[in-house]
């Protein structure tokens, strides 16, 4: 019978035979038995072409010399290379260490690229080493190990029922209920007493998530120049800028809660209605300066970033985080997006010195809802 | 005893002392023997392994130059920049780490992509898990310690990447505590206690510090050793193949094969993860700058893993209710709870919800072909498109900006595709399982079309097949076909419907049951040669069914 | 060459290919989108021409901004009172003229017209109501400037839209706030002072001159910076980093682990039939 090797359609096959094996295909690995008690009978040796190939039972051996071994050979030239190029490479992450320094962006810039393309070397050496040592120098050996059953056995089961009931008869435990019943009542306190400890945390919030550092009087400043501000130098229409209260420009605490947004208007675009929540009043034009020039809360009512993108064509205040959208000309009342109500308007005034400042504090809590926010 | 190898005395005499105090001979024998199965995909757990055991090693060396404080300093420091800006500490000891440290930029950025690594990994690895079956019996419980292990390498990360107090993760804390704050009846309390008063506070950066150096990551290390050692004791699941029983491991022994591709796996994560942080920038703080509440930039978004968290938030229409002086904002609470509700609370409760549908109580140590589990894989994608929608989501803003579609179209298109999405994957998937599952009976019955056309002495054409082999024929012939539950209308000899099937219960047992139990059967005579009438086609193979008119071997081929 | 040729039928020959084309193609990518670019020098004093600059704005502009440059309800808007600065940063950066009514304008190049041209419609636009002038080399020199400001400024006002790493982003309804990394000191300067489309205006009395100096250094040394840390992945932030984590990290390594757990192959030479006529796979 004439054999038949099926290369990839190339020629038209006689009649077929058993392999069909593709060339390199992996040969069939020699298949020892694992670390279990066995139980599998040992198969005669099968030709290299067929089945698999097992090794007897008595001789379970892991093959001590590699498959082909002039491939190995060829092999182990590469591994040892790049063994070489790993150690080359950690000397130069070393080197690099020592040599290159620090303290300016472009010098990192150089370290940071050294050390790493050294350390990538080294790593990548050592690990293209390592698999090729396992696959190519290695002998290839398949291993089969038995599963026990990890269900005990019932014998197993009863021995332990056996024991645990003495032990639990022997405890008294079972005996002597006021015994346990008192035990548990004891580590109660003990186990709460954890949680308890925890109550120094923080400060009970009370009544500040209500109320910010603003008050009346209190100057609009510029937040970084910090100047304040009249309505003569902020009026170049669809004009915006950041403001923090004077006194309290690098508390983040009060700034968490007191960062406003001021912008100008053209004349006649500004048109709050006079709303009330509640009892409350939340927004009306007399909060604004010269009816175009408005401030309201730059925290956002969803979860609390800066809502800063204002844009002067559409007027709308858009919030980066999740693109609640507050409409600045109406009270910034919410038309898109997850935030439950508008941001809340800081009433304002000019002084007498013809500065911007705070008509009073917020009427309305800033920032993301709470339970008891009403 | 080897024939050619020599221990070195100085190893042979260690191994004594220590054996000497810890009986340690024939345990250390049946381990290093152990067997390992041999597949690419059950090295993605060792994935997360290794870059755990790297983001130990590099937080170890940041640990020791990283303040973990709140308190305000001028900057003078390598980034000129920044400086005489107030920062706190920890930004100005992270910026001290990147620029006046060497090797520090690099080792903080492998940090960062190993933690990135390490939660993609776990997805992975999961996906592996749920597809292939591997969490049930006798591995619910390292499924349930899997989840765990999700939930706080979630908390880790956030916490981690919010250290250096910078504007981007700060506006990420922000989130965070307005979430918490929103949390009925108990939020605001919830959030003073986390973060020692008011937000931002000078607590929670050395809290989130004590939490993500030493509480979580020692979680993590007793929950990834129980995982290891459970693993272990059972041993690996392994896929089918030829000879592969439920009874047995066919692999390679753990000394020296598994240890050393373990070892090559390892160098390769660390490379992987050293060639990105050269080439790759990640997290550069210092164009961030140090966190304020006044300041934010577009395309804010956290790291990856709470990219579903993000997506939900900006998904979410506005929904509040006040009543009798209280507010809920729903439109806070559902993103905040529901998405990992149903993705952690779904993968935990699945394992039990499949014994519950299908019956089956056996143990199960071979992987299923997801294809062989229909119900279970469309499933599985349809959680994937879930998080997936609720991924792409909390990236609207960059998509927008890439794909110049309007930034509100984005969230409606994202709105609509979070129900849709599933159910179509869900739908269709079901319908390629079991169209693969044909296939598969196709080729078990009939043998791999060759493409080699033959005609016979009687004219007639006829396309050889091969049959499978036995190695190819173990692939596919193995499924688990779920028992079928009693019906609802089936009854006993008495009249009396099954006690399981009663109730609305029982009613949704059964619907789920027979769902589960949908599959395409095949028949094989175990020759995989088929039954087809041999006009039709012909078996090839040695000693295999006779071709018409063929008398036997050495038949000359036309035209050879 | 031939020794590459000679092992190409090499399994290992496929994933080597593989793995340069992944390398080409990262590489190529992370330096497309590079954050850089340089700042261009700053404008000389212009020349009056505004008989010059009406013509060209008869022929070129007032179809949509109308004679006289009052403009017209729905297509453009009156540029009375907008200033040379306006004009000057919406067609230097090539924003006008518009291509179409409506549309986001977005920086285009090759501008159309020379800088003369732009001064010359400029001067006849703020001669015809006044507004900003345009800023001389010395008010938007940044010799000086303090960058420690500058951020200030930006992070609070600018980075919302243009991005703390100057990629720029999205606004509502199709809008977006362009990148930052073309932009020349004197369009920066412009663009605060005149508000151009969507952007707020950030007039001296709020931002002075100062301070847009400072501003406008942050974000030169900002663009002008190396990436310390590698490839700057657009410095768009944990988006790109995702995606590099999942496509570049995961997917190499999947590859990686498929390599390790290949089944061996028998060595190609030695699955060559033999001389002796016996094939090396049979028997």
């Amino acid at each position: 019978m004439s054999d038949m090797e099926e290369t990839e359609g190339a020629e038209v096959p006689e009649v077929p035979a058993a392999p069909r094996r593709v060339i390199g295909t992996p040969p069939p690995s020699p298949r020892l038995l694992g670390s279990g008690d066995g139980g599998a009978e040992a198969a005669a040796q099968e030709p290299a072409g067929g089945g698999v190939a097992v090794v007897e039972h008595e001789g379970d051996k892991l093959p001590a010399e590699s498959d082909y071994p002039s491939h190995a050979n060829n092999a182990e030239k590469i591994v040892v290379a790049c063994f070489l190029i790993a150690f080359v490479a950690g000397c130069g992450f070393i080197a690099a260490y020592v040599g290159l320094g620090v303290h300016s962006v472009d010098k990192v810039f150089r370290s940071n690229l050294a050390l790493g393309l050294s350390l990538s070397v080294a790593l990548l050496g050592l690990g293209f080493g390592a698999l090729i040592w396992v696959r190519q120098l290695m002998p290839d050996v398949e291993m089969i190990e038995e599963r026990h059953d990890l269900r005990s056995t019932d014998a197993e089961r009863a021995a332990f029922e056996e024991y645990f009931e003495e032990g639990t008869a022997s405890s008294q435990f079972a005996k002597r209920p006021i015994v346990r019943r008192t035990l548990m009542l004891a580590t109660l306190p003990l186990a709460a007493i954890p949680i308890v400890v925890l109550r120094d945390l923080g400060p009970l919030p009370g009544t500040s998530l209500r109320t910010t550092v603003w008050s009346p009087g209190r100057r609009l400043l510029v937040y970084g120049t910090n100047t304040p501000l009249t309505p003569a130098a902020f009026s170049a229409p669809g004009s915006m800028i950041t403001i923090v209260p004077d006194g309290y420009q690098d508390d983040l605490d009060a700034l968490a809660k007191a960062a406003v947004i001021l912008i100008k208007f053209r004349p006649g675009e500004l048109n709050i209605p006079t709303t009330y929540r509640g009892g409350t009043l939340i927004g009306t034009m007399n909060w604004t300066v010269d009816n175009s020039i408005v401030a309201y809360s730059k925290i956002c009512t969803h979860v609390g970033c800066p809502v800063a993108l204002y844009e002067q064509t559409t007027h709308h205040i858009l919030c980066p985080c999740h693109q609640s959208t507050f409409d600045a000309s109406t009270g910034a009342t919410v038309i898109f997006g997850p935030a439950p109500h508008p941001l809340p308007q800081l009433p304002l005034t000019t002084d007498s010195a013809g500065y911007l400042v705070a008509k009073s504090d917020f009427t309305q809590p800033v920032g993301p809802s709470f339970w008891e926010r009403g | 005893m080897s024939e050619n190898i020599d221990i070195p005395k100085a190893l042979s005499g260690t191994g004594s002392w220590l054996d000497d105090r810890f009986h340690g001979a024939r345990g250390l024998r049946v381990f290093m023997r152990k067997v390992f199965p041999d597949h690419w995909s059950f090295m993605l757990g060792e994935i997360a392994l290794w870059s755990f055991v790297i983001l130990l090693l590099t937080g170890t060396f940041l640990a020791f130059f990283f303040v973990p404080s709140t308190a305000p300093v001028v900057y003078h420091g390598s980034y000129v920049k920044l400086n005489g800006i107030e920062m706190s500490q920890a930004y100005q000891s992270t910026l001290n780490i990147s620029f006046d440290i060497r090797g520090g930029l690099l080792l903080r950025e492998i940090h960062h992509w190993a933690a990135d690594l390490f939660m993609a990994a776990i997805i992975i690895h999961m996906l592996r898990i749920f597809f292939t079956g591997a969490y049930r019996k006798p591995r619910e419980v390292n499924w349930l310690i899997g989840i765990a292990l999700f939930t706080l390498g979630l908390l880790e990360g956030l916490f981690g990447y919010s250290l250096p107090d910078d504007q981007l993760s700060g506006a990420g804390l922000r989130i965070f505590e307005g979430a918490l704050q929103g949390i009925p009846i108990v939020g605001t309390y919830l959030a003073f206690f986390l973060f020692g008063g008011p937000f931002p506070g000078n607590s929670i950066i050395p809290r989130m510090y004590i939490i993500h150096v030493l509480l979580i990551p020692g979680l993590i290390l007793a929950l990834i050793t129980a995982h290891l050692f459970i693993m272990v004791h059972q041993k690996h699941t392994q896929m089918p193949g030829k000879d592969v029983t439920e009874k047995n491991v066919i692999g390679q022994p753990f000394f020296p094969y598994f240890m050393a591709k373990g070892g090559a796996w390892f160098f390769f994560i660390f490379a992987a993860l050293a060639l990105l942080a050269t080439f790759a920038e990640i997290n550069p703080i210092w164009l961030y700058g140090p966190y304020t509440p006044v300041a934010i930039s577009s395309a804010s978004q956290p790291d990856f893993y709470m990219g579903i968290l993000e997506g939900a938030l900006r998904m979410m229409p506005a929904w509040e209710w006040n009543f009798l002086g209280h507010t809920i904002s729903f439109s806070v609470l559902i993103p905040f709870a529901l998405p990992l509700t149903i993705i952690l609370g779904g993968a935990a409760f699945w394992p039990f919800f499949e014994q519950w549908a299908t019956g089956d109580r056996s143990w199960h140590n071979v992987n299923d072909r997801p294809r062989n589990a229909p119900i279970r894989t469309a499933t599985g994608m349809a959680v994937v498109v879930f998080y997936g929608v609720l991924w792409a989501e909390g990236a609207n803003d960059v998509i927008a900006d890439y794909t110049q579609i309007p930034l509100y179209t984005v969230t409606w298109i994202s709105r609509v595709l979070i129900f849709v999405g599933p159910a179509v994957a869900f739908y269709v998937t079901r319908r390629i399982c079991l169209g693969l599952q044909r296939q598969d009976k196709e080729l078990v019955e009939h043998g791999l079309e060759t493409g080699i056309i033959r005609q016979l002495p009687s004219g007639e054409f006829i396309e050889v097949e091969r049959p499978l082999d036995e190695e190819e024929l173990a692939k596919l012939g193995v499924k688990t076909v779920p028992a079928l539950l009693p019906a609802t209308e089936a009854v006993d000899e008495n009249g009396v419907p099954a006690p399981q099937t009663r109730g609305v219960m029982g009613r949704a047992r059964v619907i789920a049951n027979r769902a589960f139990a949908e599959t395409i059967v095949v028949e094989t005579n175990g020759h995989g040669d088929g039954h087809g009438p041999a006009e039709e086609h012909a078996a090839v193979g040695a000693g295999q069914a006779e071709l018409p008119g063929d008398g036997g071997d050495g038949e000359e081929p036309p035209g050879s | 060459m031939s020794w590459i040729i000679a092992r190409r039928r090499r399994p290992v020959a496929g994933y080597a290919a593989l793995l340069l084309g992944l390398v080409v193609v990262s590489l190529v990518y992370g330096s497309l989108t590079r954050a850089g670019g340089s700042a261009q020098a700053a404008p000389t004093s212009a020349q009056q021409d505004i008989a010059a600059g009406k013509t060209l704005f008869l022929a070129n502009c007032a179809t949509c901004h109308g004679m006289g440059a009052v403009g017209n309800p729905g297509v453009a808007p009156s540029l009375i009172g907008a200033g040379a600065a306006a004009v000057d940063f919406q067609m230097s950066t090539g924003r006008m003229p518009a291509k179409e009514v409506g549309a986001e304008n977005a920086r285009t190049s090759p501008v159309k017209f020379s800088q003369q041209q732009i001064y010359e419609i400029a001067d006849y636009v703020a001669s015809l109501g006044g507004g900003p002038p345009i800023p001389d080399a010395q008010q938007v020199s940044t010799v000086g400037a303090d960058t420690a400001l500058g951020y200030q400024l930006f992070s609070a006002n600018c980075s919302q839209c243009h991005n703390a790493g100057l990629s720029g982003g999205a606004l509502t309804y199709g809008k977006f706030a362009p990148a930052l990394n073309q932009a020349t000191p004197t369009q920066i300067y412009e663009a605060m002072l005149t508000g151009p489309e969507a952007m707020p205006v950030f007039a001296d009395g709020a931002v002075p001159p100062q301070a847009k100096r400072d501003i406008i250094a942050y974000i030169t040394a900002t663009r002008a910076e190396p990436n310390p840390g590698g490839l700057s992945l657009g410095r768009t932030g944990p988006i790109t980093e995702g995606l590099v984590i999942f496509l570049g990290g995961m997917g190499v390594l999947v590859l990686m682990a498929m390599w390790i757990t290949a089944k061996r192959r028998e060595p190609w030479d030695a699955a060559q039939p033999k001389d002796t006529g016996t094939s090396g796979t049979e028997h």
